[in-house]
């Protein structure tokens, strides 16, 4: 690289927002693999690698039992030997879906469902939810892309296009 | 503890940060023998990842000692040597248990952001920004290890520290492009890159049977390692068409695998390299892939490229015209080391597979910044910079 293009790398990454411009970029490609959507249905459904006679509606994990009858459930098996489809939505459903970028600024009202059903399907194949704080770190420094990352970080978990 | 941290673009500090505790019962901590820098490593640096927080810990290849497991890890005891796989994998999804450990359905528990820039999120990586998974690095005397009974391989006897070092990602990273680019013998391989990863990738194709397999980059050292240490052909970029000299080396078919081994900064001498840098850097596209595109035209019709190197998101100019018309297999891959490392050790331990001579440079944590300077401007015929956290 030569020095002046060096010196443009940096003060574009280190420019506040920057991380929010390609965490928004990525998001806001509509053609792209991780466009955002729901379907009209509203059910949101992971693959799990257990029979399906292993996942009972009656006794799932306790992130997703404690929306007691406030969910619905599916269960069928996935094709090509993939395990069991989960499926979960709320009975009682706004109309409309959060865009990507709602979705990682905590606007979307199905985040938590989508949390608790990313957990449920851990406790099932793993046994635990894998925690990652307290992560060690240094000192951190005060910036807005730093601020940024953290909140995107935080709602990460009841974002993406599960 | 001391550790090394990203401070944030082109900064690297050391600094204190606490031990690591525990958190999940397949948890284990180890005590870290060596840690290395990686290629990919600078990517972070440079601000091409920007999922990175000032004070996130560095490091993601080491190995060192069991000194403390959860209570469902069966398989590692306290004092046991062993060598940790860069990637976090659960061992339990279909991912998993079908071999593509880096696919993991439950390395992360933030999959929102990769979901959202790639369409499914992946395993999680060490020291490897927030994105995947924010877990800290290694570059410390310190580090936990999720889903360890997975993740760490007991090192054998008569294995060096400075050996068993690298079966954690350059060489299961290269097992693992040269492996899924299905390396038939009598093929004809070429290597973009002559860093640890291209030459594990070549050592790789020639176990498998390569007929000829020939590494491809400008620096003298590397390529002397390459003929040397690895016993594969090399070609510097800068001194000749690589082109031209592949067609002529497989009778004008070119070589039925090609791995591209550079990443998202790739150089070049040619007119497309300062297009390329101008496009990074107003961030018009994510990644520079001059290395795929050669190899792409490189490649035989019908042949394989692999794409190896780290990648981020979005490129320019790519010759999708090429892939389709010449019937080219294009393939990727982070490593799928939790299935490579046995075979890497076992061979580590009968001499098939050396990797010493890739720490050019072992020196104590507190030489961080130092070390990195050295790696990312190959300061000194730095290879690989290694940190020794016992100093």
């Amino acid at each position: 690289m030569t020095s002046a293009l060096g010196n443009v790398a940096s003060l574009a990454a280190r420019a506040g927002g920057a991380v929010v411009r390609q965490v928004r970029s990525a998001l806001e490609h509509g053609s792209g693999a991780g466009a955002p959507g729901a379907p009209a249905s509203g059910w949101l459904v992971v693959s799990i690698y257990r029979e399906p006679a292993e996942i009972d509606a009656t006794s799932l994990p306790a992130p997703l039992a404690a929306y007691g009858d406030r969910i619905e459930t599916r269960i069928r098996p996935a094709p090509g030997g993939k395990g069991t489809e989960l499926a979960v939505r709320l009975t009682q459903r706004s109309s409309g879906t959060a865009s990507g970028p709602a979705r990682l600024t905590g606007g979307d009202p199905q985040g938590d469902l989508r949390s608790a059903l990313r957990k449920a399907k851990q406790l099932i194949e793993v046994g635990e939810v894998l925690a990652v704080d307290p992560a060690p770190h240094g000192k951190r420094t005060a910036t807005p892309a730093g601020a940024a990352l953290e909140a995107v970080t935080k709602r990460a978990p009841k974002g993406g296009v599960l | 503890m001391k550790a090394v941290t990203w401070r944030g673009v082109d900064e690297v500090g050391v600094e204190d940060v606490p031990e690591p505790t525990i958190l999940n019962d397949h948890d284990l901590i180890l005590e870290v023998g060596l840690s290395v820098t990686c290629g990919s490593d600078l990517h972070l640096l440079g601000g091409y990842i920007p999922a990175m927080r000032a004070g996130d810990v560095l490091g993601h290849e080491f190995m060192g000692t069991v000194a403390e497991v959860g209570k469902s890890v069966t398989k590692h005891q306290v004092g046991d040597r062993v060598v940790v796989v860069s990637f976090t994998s659960c061992g339990q999804c279909w991912y998993c248990t079908h071999d593509l450990w880096s696919l993991c359905d439950n390395g992360i528990p933030n999959p929102g952001i990769t979901e959202a820039l790639w369409g499914q999120g992946i395993g999680g990586g060490y020291g490897y920004s927030h994105a995947l998974g924010g877990y800290a690095g290694s570059h410390a005397p310190y580090i936990r290890v999720p889903y360890a009974d997975q993740g760490a391989f007991a090192i054998p006897d008569g294995v060096t520290d400075e050996r068993a070092l690298f079966a954690s990602d350059a060489a299961p990273t290269g097992w693992t492009g040269a492996d899924q680019a299905e390396v038939k013998a009598g093929d004809v391989v070429a290597v973009w890159g002559a860093g640890g990863v291209g030459q594990m990738a070549a050592r790789k194709a020639m176990l498998m049977g390569a007929e000829r397999v020939v590494v491809i980059d400008r620096f003298d050292n590397r390529l002397e390692q390459v003929r040397t240490h690895i016993g594969a052909e090399t070609l510097d970029y800068e001194e000749v068409d690589v082109s031209a000299e592949l067609r002529e080396m497989t009778g004008g078919r070119g070589p039925d695998v090609c791995i591209e081994a550079v990443g998202m900064e790739a150089h070049s001498p040619g007119p497309q390299y300062l297009y390329d840098q101008v496009k990074q850097q107003l961030r018009l596209q994510t990644d520079r892939p001059t290395a795929v595109r050669e190899a792409i035209y490189a490649c035989r019709k019908g042949g394989t490229v692999f794409t190896l190197g780290v990648f981020a998101g979005l490129v320019d100019k790519f010759p999708l015209g090429a892939v389709m018309n010449k019937a080219l297999t294009l393939r990727g891959a982070q490593q799928h080391g939790h299935r490579y490392i046995p075979e890497i050790l076992d061979r580590m331990s009968r001499d098939e597979v050396r990797t010493e001579h890739l720490a050019t440079h072992v020196m104590p944590l507190d030489d961080g910044p130092k070390g990195y300077r050295m790696f990312k401007e190959k300061e000194d015929g730095c290879v690989r910079a290694v940190f020794r956290p016992s100093g």
